[in-house]
Parts: C-alpha cells; structure tokens; sequence
C-alpha cells in the first residue's frame, strides 16, 4: 500500500475528524499546463473563433456567384481570391469550415448517446442482450469505415440528412465497445455491490454509478471521432457525395480546386490545410486529456 | 443435501424465541467454464461455492463466520444480503421466507459492509450525495430532513458533518470503512453484514472499526454477521462462531467455548495455526504445521468428509461418511461436523500423527476428549502479559 | 543493533532513501541501521508508509525509479552494495542475497516453467548445465515441501496453489546458497494455516541451512513465529529494536505499546482495542522532533522538538523514544489490572 498523505493530526477525541476541504471530481487538474492539451486548446478555440464569426470575418456571401471575376488571384479585395465561379474563396472557406464544424459534432452525438446506452446495457446485463448486441457491432466493424458510409450515403442520395444517417448506423459501435468494456470491469467494483445491496434499480445504478466512472474514455474517443467525421464529410465531399452544392464544403472545393491546382494552388490547399488544423487541434485535445484523465483517474 | 442434522438449529436467542434470520439448506454454485462448450458436451461443472448451510442468526446477536479461501463464506454472505442468487436454500425473517427478488423493503433489512474499502465508495459521490440518494430512493425521512439525518449518522459513526461534501478520496483507509458502515446504517437495517470489514486496514485502524462496531451494536441493538478470517478479530466481537470448511460449516459453537474447547480438527489448527504475541520460532523438535497439505479443490471435492485429506486423525469412516454437523450432550450450542466430535464412536483407532492442539487418540474407544488450546512451542521466558 | 559476537552478515548503516514526488521529495527511509548476524531470522515491522519495503528494496538494489539512496552503507560480507554499479550487484543478487515477495502470482514469470525459473540462477550464476541445474531444481522442490517435484517440475504458475507458489519462490531464493533472504511480507495474502506452514519451513531453513532472513510484516504476532530479533519502523525511521520477545511482550516505545494494544491477540481478549488516534506522518514533511509524538499519549515539550535517534538500553535493545519509562509505567499498570 502506498503511504497515505492525509495530514496527521492532534489526538482528538478518537472519534471525530475532519477531512479535508472538497475540491471536486479531481479530473481537471491544472489543464492549462500541459503543453499538448493547452495548444490544441487554443488552436481549436482560432478555428471555432474563425467559423463563428465568418459573418464578421467577410463581407462577402459564399453562394454569390460572379461570372465576371473568376479565378481571381488573391488582392485586397478577395484575400484568397476567387474560384471557378467567382465566388469569394475566403469566404467559402470560412462558411465551409463552418458547415463541416457543424455536421461532424453534430453527427457525433447521436452515435455517442447510443453507443454510450447500448454499450451500458450490454456490459451490466451481459447474457443473451450482450451477445445480441456485440454480434451486431461485430458485423459492422467488419466493414471498412468509409466502405459503408459512402455506400449508405450513396444509397440515401446525398445530403446532410443522408450523413447523418449513415454516420449515426455506423459510428454508435465504438462507443458501444468501449463503453461495455469498461463496464465490465467498473461493475465489479464493491461500490456497485454496495448499491445494489441498498435497493436501488438496474437503470440508476447503471445511469449514475458507474457511466459517470467511465464515460472519460468515451469522451476521450469523442474526440479522435470529431476528426474522423470531418473526414468522412470532405471525403464524401470529394466523392461528390457530401453536402450538395452551392453549400461551401471542404471536401468539394478540394475536389473543385483539383483542377486548378498549377495555377491557383489556393483553391485546394488551403481547404485541405484548415482539415489539417482542425484534425491536429482535436488529436492535441485529445492526448492532453489521456495524460489528465489517465493517471489521475477519481 | 446438507449435513445439518435435527439439531443443526441451534441459535435462539436469550429469552428462546425464534432466530431474527433462519437460512436453511443454502447452496450457491458458478458454473465453470465455458458454459457453450458445455452445452454442446453436455457436461457442465459446476463450483459449489456454498454446499448446503443451515445457519440460524437470532436478534441482537453477533454471529462470525470463519473461514479461510474457498471455504464459501463470502458467497454465503452475499447471498443472505440478497447480492447474489442462491441455487437451493431458503432465507427466512422473522418467520417469513424471503423470495427470490426482494422487494425494496426486503432489500433495506439486511445491509453489507465490504472488505475494500477503497473500491466500496464511488469516487464521483460525494458522501452526502449518496447518502441523500438512498434515503431519497426508500423514504426514510421527509426530504426536508435528509441533511439532518445523513449528519446524525455520520456523527455517529465517528465523522464529522463536514464529511458530506467530501469526496471517498479525501478519507483514509479506516474512515472510508467509516463512510460505509454509515452508509449500510443510514437505510435502518435489522442486520449489518460485514465481509471483512478490517482486513485491508492498517493495524493500528482496525481497532477504531472493530470498536466502532462493538459500539453500534450495543448503541442501537443490531444483529451482526461477521465474516473474517482473523480469529483473533472475532473472539473480540461475537457471541458465537461459525466455520466454514468448502462450502460447509464444520463447527459452530459460543465463542469462548470455540477458543477454549474446539471439537472439529479444522477448528483446532486454525486456533493452532494463528501465529501469537507470545510465541517463539519453533525448534528442531518441531511438531510441523498445525494443518497440512493445501485444500483440495473445490471441484473435486474428496468423497466422505471433506476435510480428511489434511486430518490428523482421519479413519476409513470419514471417507464413507460426510459427517453431519451433531451436538454433544446438553444443549451447549456447541455443534461440530466430524465422527470424534463428542466422542462416542465405538471404531478402533489409528494412532494419529502427532499433531499441535490435537489430543492423542484412545485406543478403541474414540475421542473422548480433545485438549485445550496448546501454544505452539513451548513456553518463553519472559513473564506474559495478565490474563 | 547488535546482535550475538559473530560478525554480522549484513550491515546497514544510517540509510536514507527518498523519492522525487510531484507534492516534494519523500523520505522514505530516513536513517536505518540495522544488522543481521549468520543464521538469524530478523522482523522489520511497521505499519503502510513506515518504510520497510523501502528498505529491503534498497538493499538489493531494486528501488523504483523516482526513488535514490542519498546517504548510507549497506555492507555484506564487508562489500558496500551502495557504492556497486548495476552489474556488480547482478552478480550478487542471487549468489549472495535473494528476495521473496508477497504476491507469487506477478513475481513468478507465469509463461515459464516454474522447473525452468528455479533452474534458472544456477545456470546463471554457478555455470550448471541444464541437467545439473534442473537436479538442483527437483532437489530444492522437494526441499521446500512440494510434492511430486520431478512431475512438478514442468508445471506453470497458474497450476499451483497460493501456497504452493509461495514455496516455488522460496525455492528460487534458495537456488544459489545465498548468504540473506529479504522477505517482502511473504505470508500476508495467504490464508492462516498455509501461513502457519510457510512460516515453519522459513524457521526449518534458517535453523539447518544457516541463512539470514530479514522479515518485513505488519502483523506483529507472525514476527514473533519466525524471528529472533526485531526492528520497528514508523514514519521511515526506527523506533525499537530488540529480541523479539521483549519487544513484543515489553515494549519500551509508545508506538509498539500503541500497535501491541491495538491488535486483538487470539490468547488475550482485551476490555477494548486501544486504536492509535491520528493517521500516520506525512514523509515529505514529518512532524519535528519525534515523529510519533503528534500521535502519543505520553508525548512532552522536548518531543516536539528534540531529535530521537535510537539509543542503546541495558540488555541489547534500544528505543528512540525520550521517555520509554513512561510506556514502562503502562505496561505495569496493564498488568495489575486484569
């Protein structure tokens, strides 16, 4: 047993003693000195900065076509020039960043909700319900992410309803496995005997004794899905798949700018560009809070 | 089938009337294995972590129950809480047998303390909050006096009220055991069982639980379950003791009549076997372990009585018969599971091996009588501590 | 502490070990002397957090990373182990000294043969071969109470009992004759009478083969089974040291007199236990003077502030506590009464 470091105290009266102040859930300690979680911190808050105020940040309308000023280099007019159809590429690219920010957090809640409950479900029960459960998740898994994404989404005809969807089916999974995972081992700590033993129903203790204790890995993989999301937005994007246009969407002005790319390189890579930041923002996020989350878990 | 005998029974309590808690015929087994692999053979093993116990728990009492790993008293402990599912066996309060899904009423009655205490609490409650959670789900106070409550009980348990807003990390060892016991308390139960409660805390801690404990059950008359394996822990806070053998209670007597004229061999090289203030190394003439050998598995449990493959004084009886659990003369409530028990068995005898603790055998006639309690190795020579 | 005239086996002298931690530097052992003679069984006791386990650690070398020895000599046979590089020491791990420890199942390598891990320091460090070796392995199989060790011999952890596995690493420790066993609260998770058997075949080796024992627990009445002498340690320092039996049974510190009354004895049923109110030192800063004295009953002005190494009482023991006449008194007053 490590030494405890609960302070000594006078000799009291054997029976009366008094802890220490709460200091809450220890889960968040000193965040703002970790390099890696400070860093991506700050770099998302520029992006979710960048999209929230594109209104502000450009005058111009993303969707306003101007035949008469295409494939304008960049000036002071147009920061980032003009694409194939005289649209502001600035612009496009901070109200797409917006459109893909929006999709990807969205599109990752749903398969969170579920897969945190199903993954709940199917670890504390166990029986025929986990095995019903963990069968299907193994069916899904067996597909290659994107396979089954632009196929779903491919079959739903394209759209955000569409992305939805097929993210919602597909993602749930690895919530599930995870969440069950730990599960397993969280219910066979003593303090879930304990609950049981003082009467209190299957739905609390699962709702407030132990998803509390585990959710930190589900959050954890929240956040490496984010990424993977915005991906899946501009791949199927660049499949033509995506949000249909003139919405502005990553993916599509990498695929629109493709052609462009000798000439006006601008097109393509500063879309392809802001993906990379916000996939390393979130991956920052992320390592930061395994560090915290790990080591120090309540 | 149990090996309880007519007089298995034997608790009742001070003025005669009947026992607060009756378990009759429990057995508790875990299938081992894979249990699909099983079904395609047809052949499932199965572990019997409780084989047929008869226990009777009158009110007011503090009852041990002893035994080493495998002896299944942990099972039987969670089961009488209602934790786990017993296999045969009924649980009977106050007269009325308990069903198998307890009603939330039911449940309140028999509280559990755990050994751990650092897995027992969650570590995202603070102590008022699950305090306040189960009085809030049972109804045990109007709400408005919740917080009041939660305090007395804390107080009560040796905590101050500033413990509410405290998280279990913040707590030592001994006062999380604390929290737990004030959390068993807090539903009002008739019956506190607690499973080891001492064992993972420091030495000089386990006194404040113990007495803790002791106090609670003078303070507010609660019938106590003691689950240990420390003998010396027990003989500090029972009434009577129980030992479990594999599944089975092999002795169960009051406690001073355990420690001073223990019947069953199991019973005397545990007593033998607990290591004591005043011992010395022992030398070359050694005697050799109180008990030897290791338990037999428990799935493959030897036929007869389970306990004769490290028996001193095993016979030919002891594989052909499971002894059942029988009384010697009087009504002492003193109860022991084996063939020389009380004496009285007419089958000649082989010389045992000498062992501690263990009286020599008579020829012919049986055991008539076992020895007290011997320490382990001669005396030392310091003067003792008073008696 | 001094032991019969024989020349000691294992001197350590004025040992500090600390270890680097986020909230400071932890003192973990905070000058220990200690020494062994040939063929004695010696306890170290304490409670979690006293520094025992810090102490057999440092002498064999296998300290945690964070943790340093920053002052002190350990000398065997005269060679002071502090001052060896790491391959020195490899060659005396083994040959010279060994380690048991308290959970079989993670210090036993559970993919090997436990034949082979027996086998293993002979061939390592006595050059036997692999039949010689695996004869030595059989032979100390059979020595340590396993049964049937040639069928035994090609048997996996996992395929022995609690006890058994304890015997399986007492057997590793005997492999190469060493000269010491440190013995990291072998018997704790082990039930009572397995206990009783171990510690019995402990005293059987120390008495026939001649090897010193260092025995750290927490339970003082299994110290009294096995050991002649005994060291207590509190808050990383040493507060009594003596022959068993006086210690046990007279103590002349308040914290043994604390931890005697505080554990139920099976032989003496005591009115009530007698906690020790508080909760033990924090070592990254200790109480001054006496680290015990927030804690004590019998605690006085200079106990606050006066350091208290240990020091020598009449009839080889000593105490580092400034008024022992006082735990004296106690003991008296204990016995008058019934």
């Amino acid at each position: 047993m490590s030494a405890t470091t609960f302070p000594s105290e006078a000799p009291p009266p054997e029976f009366v003693t008094e802890p220490e102040a709460a200091a809450g859930p220890r889960r968040v300690r000193r965040w703002y000195t970790q390099p890696a979680l400070l860093g991506g911190v700050i770099l998302l808050a520029l992006i979710l900065a960048a999209a929230i105020f594109a209104p502000l940040l450009s005058s111009y309308n993303p969707i306003t076509q101007n035949l008469t000023n295409t494939l304008q280099g960049p000036s002071a007019h147009h920061l980032l020039g003009t694409d194939q159809l005289g649209r502001d590429t600035f612009a496009r690219l901070l109200y797409g960043l917006r459109n893909d920010l929006r999709i990807a957090f969205i599109a990752v809640l749903l398969p969170f909700l579920i897969g945190v409950v199903l993954g709940s479900i199917s670890g504390y029960f166990g029986g025929w319900v986990d095995t019903v459960i963990m069968r299907i998740v193994d069916i899904v898994v067996a597909f290659p992410f994107y396979v089954l994404v632009i196929a779903l989404v491919f079959v739903l005809g394209p759209g955000q309803r569409s992305i939805y969807i097929a993210i919602t089916l597909i993602g749930w999974v690895s919530y599930a496995r995870i969440i069950r995972g730990e599960i397993l081992v969280a219910k066979r700590q003593d303090y879930v005997l304990a609950a049981q033993s003082g009467g209190l129903s299957s739905v609390r203790i699962m709702a407030r004794h132990l998803v509390p204790n585990v959710i930190s890995q589900a959050i954890l993989y929240a956040m490496s899905d984010i990424v993977q999301d915005i991906l899946a937005i501009v791949t199927l994007g660049y499949f033509g798949l995506g949000v249909p246009p003139p919405t502005p969407d990553l993916g599509s002005m990498i695929n629109d700018g493709q052609n462009f790319l000798t000439t006006h390189w601008q097109l393509t890579t500063f879309p392809g560009l802001a993906v990379v930041i916000v996939g390393l923002s979130l991956s920052l996020i992320g390592d930061g809070l395994a560090d915290i989350i790990r080591p120090g878990q309540a | 089938m149990t090996n309880g005998g007519p007089t298995s029974h034997a608790a009742t309590s001070q003025d005669g009337t009947s026992p607060l808690l009756s378990v009759d015929g429990m057995a508790v087994s875990f299938a081992v294995g894979s249990r699909l692999a099983a079904r395609i053979k047809n052949e499932q093993r199965f572990l019997h972590a409780v084989d047929g116990v008869d226990l009777d728990i009158a009110k007011g009492e503090a009852l041990a129950l002893v035994g080493e790993s495998g002896s299944g008293k942990s099972t039987f402990a969670l089961a009488l809480a209602g934790l786990r599912q017993p296999d045969r066996g009924e649980i009977k309060f106050s007269g009325r047998t308990l069903p198998r899904n307890r009603s939330s009423a039911d449940q309140r009655r028999i509280q559990m303390v755990f050994q751990d205490p650092y897995s027992s609490l969650n570590p995202r409650l603070t102590v008022g909050s699950m305090l306040r959670e189960l009085i809030r789900v049972h109804h045990i106070v109007p709400p408005g006096q919740a917080d009041e409550y939660c305090k007395e009980m804390l107080t009560l348990v040796g905590l101050g009220p500033d413990a509410m807003k405290a998280f279990p990390r913040q707590f030592s060892g001994g006062q999380r055991q604390r929290v737990a016991i004030a959390r068993a308390l807090v539903l009002r139960p008739d019956v506190l069982v607690a499973d080891e409660p001492v064992s993972a805390l420091d030495v000089s801690v386990q006194a404040t639980v113990l007495n803790l404990l002791g106090d609670l059950r003078r303070e507010l008359g609660l019938t106590l379950l003691l689950i240990s394996h420390n003998l010396a822990v027990v003989r500090h806070l029972c009434d009577r003791v129980a030992v479990m053998y594999l599944g089975r209670i092999v002795e169960v007597a009051p406690t001073e009549q355990l420690f001073s004229d223990p019947r069953h061999p199991y019973t005397k090289g545990l007593l033998a076997a607990i290591p004591k203030l005043a011992a010395s190394p022992p030398g070359p003439d050694d005697q050799g372990p109180a008990v030897v050998g290791d338990p037999p598995s428990p799935l493959r449990l030897p036929v007869g009585c389970r306990f004769r493959t490290r028996c001193p004084i095993a016979q030919p009886i002891c594989e052909e018969q499971d002894p059942m659990l029988t009384t010697g003369a009087g009504d002492t409530g003193h109860e022991a599971a084996c063939h020389f028990a009380f004496g009285g068995y007419s089958h000649p005898l082989r010389p045992p091996p000498t062992t501690q603790g263990n009286s020599g055998a008579g020829a012919g006639a049986g055991v008539t009588d076992s020895a007290p309690l011997t320490d382990a190795a001669g005396a030392t020579s310091f003067p003792q501590q008073g008696d | 502490m001094t032991g019969p005239l024989d020349s000691p086996v294992l001197q350590v002298r004025d040992l500090h070990v600390q270890i680097a931690a986020r909230h400071g530097t932890v003192r973990a052992v905070d000058g220990v002397s200690l020494e062994v003679n040939k063929g004695e069984a010696v306890g170290l006791v304490g409670e979690s957090g006293s520094g025992k386990s810090m102490t057999l650690r440092a002498i064999l070398g296998v300290l945690p990373p964070e943790a340093k020895i920053t002052s002190g000599e350990i000398l065997l046979d005269g060679v002071d182990l502090v001052k060896l590089p790491n391959h020195a020491l490899n060659e005396i791990r083994g040959p010279k000294i060994s380690m048991i420890f308290q959970e079989p199942m993670s210090a036993l390598n559970p993919v090997m043969r436990v034949g082979y891990q027996i086998a293993e320091g002979p061939r390592v460090h006595r050059g036997y071969s692999k039949a010689k070796a695996a004869e030595r392995a059989i032979e100390l199989m059979r020595r340590v109470g396993i049964p049937d060790p040639e069928r035994r011999f090609r048997a996996y952890p996992h395929e022995f009992s609690g006890g058994m596995r304890q015997r399986v690493m007492i057997a590793i420790a005997l492999s190469c004759d060493p000269e010491i066993i440190l013995c990291d609260e072998p018997t704790t998770a082990l039930d009572v009478t397995i206990q009783d058997q171990i510690l019995r075949l402990l005293a059987e080796l120390c008495r026939d083969s001649g090897v010193s024992l260092i025995f750290v627990t927490h339970d003082l009445p299994v110290v009294a089974q096995l050991c002649q002498r005994v060291a207590v340690m509190y808050g990383g320092e040493l507060v009594e040291t003596g022959a068993v039996h006086e210690v046990l049974l007279d103590p002349r510190h308040p914290y043994t007199l604390g931890l005697v009354r505080s554990a139920p004895d099976v032989e003496h049923v005591r009115e009530s236990l007698v906690p020790i109110p508080g909760s033990p030192p924090s070592l990254v800063s200790p109480p001054s003077g006496c680290r015990f004295h927030p804690r004590c009953a019998f605690v006085e002005e200079d106990c606050r502030v006066q350091p208290t190494p240990l020091r020598q009482l009449p009839g080889n023991r000593a105490t580092a506590c400034l008024h022992y006449e006082r735990t004296e008194e106690a003991l008296a007053a204990d016995r008058i009464a019934p």
